[in-house]
């Protein structure tokens, strides 16, 4: 472990948590955790599934067509969760040099891809009957887009390189320099005049929907989050296993 | 219950297409994810039952 001191740490928090750090003790933790979050993931979203479409009102604009916004907002929104977080774990490699942070980083890209291609497909199903378009050169749309694009490069890169470190500096790379795009997503409906219609939710104004329709969507968001949290650490999983056994699946491959 | 009958539902005023085409969409990509996950845990679960890892 460059550059830190494991017993400092240790004295400090009484908790060893640099432990969780190896992909060794991280294993049979994600192991352990992995069929609460499913569970949780489960019953958030069957719930969220109930208050959205059986209990939340009528729009009094969009009709019943508004009701896209309890899978839309959610999945839009872990888009660019998941990405901040993939280039945060990029940054704690490079900085740290720790192996599993490059292979949470890698984790989290498929779910983080797979939401943004809900996102935008969901979209094009709310934007055609709406605007009357299935998609418009929008700041809010195109900027999307590009984290689509950014998540491929992401996953392109990996595959590219041979060598699993290089790949993971690399791809740790564009996934930082790539994480501008996501304020970019986020603000454009401000910045620029756009189709899309502005922020859902707000932390400096009064919620513009009815509390039942925003409690049916944070519910929805939770459970995705769950969700997400459950295959990710499925996802290290394999990948520790992979790593692990790498000389072995070449061989095999040849 | 915000619905007064099944039909009404369904037919989500007019917009049923679009709204059953986006969970539809949604929820089938997770479910494909999924299964992703399933056959790469089968894949490595194979290999380490054949001894090649």
């Amino acid at each position: 472990m460059s550059g830190l001191n494991m017993d400092t740490v240790k004295a400090k928090n009484g908790i060893n948590w640099l432990k969780y750090a190896s992909p060794k003790t991280f294993y049979p933790l994600a192991g352990r955790l992995i069929p609460w979050f499913s569970a949780g993931a489960f019953l958030l979203i069957a719930y969220g599934l109930y208050l959205g479409l059986l209990v939340a009102p009528t729009d009094f604009q969009q009709g019943e067509g508004y009701r896209i916004i309890f899978v839309h907002v959610p999945a839009a929104w872990f888009s660019m969760f998941l990405y901040l977080l993939m280039a945060g774990y990029a940054v704690l490699g490079l900085v740290l040099n720790a192996k599993l942070s490059y292979m949470m980083a890698k984790a989290i890209a498929p779910t983080g891809a797979m939401f943004t291609l809900a996102a935008l497909v969901t979209g094009s199903f709310w934007g055609k009957p709406m605007w009357g378009a299935w998609w418009v050169w929008d700041a809010r749309l195109t900027s999307e887009l590009i984290l689509l694009f950014l998540y491929i490069g992401y996953f392109s890169l990996q595959s590219a390189i041979d060598d699993t470190n290089r790949a993971d500096k690399a791809s740790a790379i564009l996934a930082i320099v790539g994480a501008i795009n996501v304020p970019i997503i986020y603000f454009s409906v401000k910045w620029w005049n756009t189709l899309h219609q502005g922020a859902s939710v707000s932390l400096t104004k009064a919620p513009a929907m009815a509390a039942i329709m925003l409690q049916g969507m944070l519910v929805m968001a939770l459970g995705f989050w769950l969700y997400s949290v459950a295959v990710i650490f499925a996802r290290v999983r394999c990948e520790i296993l992979e790593r692990d056994n790498k000389a072995a699946l070449l061989r095999q491959e040849i | 219950m915000y619905w007064h009958s099944f039909q009404e539902f369904i037919a989500m005023g007019g917009y049923g297409f679009y709204v059953w085409s986006s969970f539809g969409i949604t929820f089938l990509a997770m479910m494909i994810e999924l299964w992703a996950l399933k056959k790469r845990r089968q894949r490595i679960a194979k290999m380490s039952n054949e001894g090649t890892i």
